[in-house]
């Protein structure tokens, strides 16, 4: 864990460092602009940042997992699949949760089909990562474009799962 | 951001009633923590952004990766989201800066679901040790077409809507 957290900011500074210095190299112009503009997202980005992380713990606090997990049940056929879905977009927390839903899911007897539905769902529309990251750094429009256009996909995940008969 | 305020202040309210002001401190302070160590990362992500929107040729990119790049800016815009290195504080700047310097939506469309659902620091770290192998490549495999067809699919939405282009540009 504290492993994957140093080799995370190992890569993450060491992006920045090789960028910089290639934005160094095509003039100190450059350098400054670029840093003052991504001071300036920083700056922009930090109140709203704040408000997701400190909302979405409220707001994981009120959705206890065990209700998600219910939805996943071992109800199998489309109304499993789209039970999946939102599910998927409802459960909070980080990736831990997520997957071990998941995994609980499958254990107790959950379809494949539903739980890549779920899975791919979450990938897709968790609401702690949206809220928390895609709204506050990227064009609100683009956000929700972005979601409408993913709506069909974890339905077709599900339907190729079924008809492949995998995992 | 009203929205996402008034629905925390519901939730807040929520776990007061339930828990009492105990309950609500607890996971203020837990998150005013979460809140310091994310900090650095999210300087480091916008920094990125930064010098990629001064570094890339504008031209360049929005030929690669603009409205007019056909199927193949939408596989690079996958190809770029999978081996994006690091979390949604990379990636969301990352993408909001390819938008500023020309990427289409479809093209970011596809970077951003593509780093979701194929990029590998979150299935080699989470999602093999938790789900287990067969579920997960089984998992990505039915994965793999799916950013480039939500990116296909955006941009024909994205033209059907905005004919003449879009409105204003992208904040």
């Amino acid at each position: 864990m504290t492993l994957s957290a140093l080799i995370i900011d190992i890569t993450l500074w060491g992006s920045v460092a090789i960028l910089g210095v290639m934005a160094w190299q095509r003039g100190r112009v450059v350098l400054v602009s670029s840093v003052r503009e991504g001071s300036m997202d920083f700056i922009n980005i930090v109140p709203r940042i704040a408000l997701g992380v400190i909302g979405s713990g409220y707001i994981a606090a009120v959705i206890p997992p065990e209700v998600i997990t219910g939805w996943l049940g071992p109800d199998s056929g489309w109304f499993g699949v789209l039970t999946a879905v939102i599910a998927g977009a409802a459960t909070p927390g980080g990736p831990v949760v997520g997957f071990s839903i998941g995994a609980v899911a499958l254990k107790v007897g959950g379809g494949s089909p539903q739980v890549i539905a779920y899975v791919v769902a979450w990938a897709l529309f968790a609401f702690q990562r949206m809220i928390l990251w895609e709204i506050p750094f990227m064009p609100a429009r683009f956000v929700w474009f972005r979601a409408a256009v993913s709506v069909p996909f974890p339905f077709l995940a599900a339907a190729i799962a079924m008809a492949i008969g995998k995992p | 951001m009203i929205v996402i305020g008034a629905l925390v202040a519901v939730c807040a309210g929520l776990v007061w009633r339930r828990d009492g002001i105990d309950g609500v401190l607890k996971i203020l302070t837990h998150d005013l923590w979460l809140f310091g160590e994310i900090m650095p990362r999210v300087l480091a992500g916008c920094l990125l952004g930064g010098f990629i929107a001064e570094i890339l040729p504008h031209d360049k990119v929005s030929r690669a990766l603009g409205p007019n790049s056909g199927l193949k800016g939408l596989l690079i815009g996958t190809a770029f989201g999978a081996i994006l290195p690091g979390g949604p504080f990379t990636a969301y700047p990352v993408a909001a800066a390819l938008l500023t310097v020309g990427a289409d939506f479809g093209a970011t469309i596809a970077m951003v679901v593509s780093w979701t659902l194929i990029g590998y620091g979150r299935a080699v770290a989470w999602e093999l040790p938790i789900l287990g192998t067969d579920f997960t490549l089984w998992r990505i495999v039915i994965s793999l077409p799916i950013p480039v067809l939500a990116g296909a699919l955006g941009r024909f939405v994205f033209v059907w809507i905005y004919p003449k282009g879009e409105p204003e540009p992208p904040a």
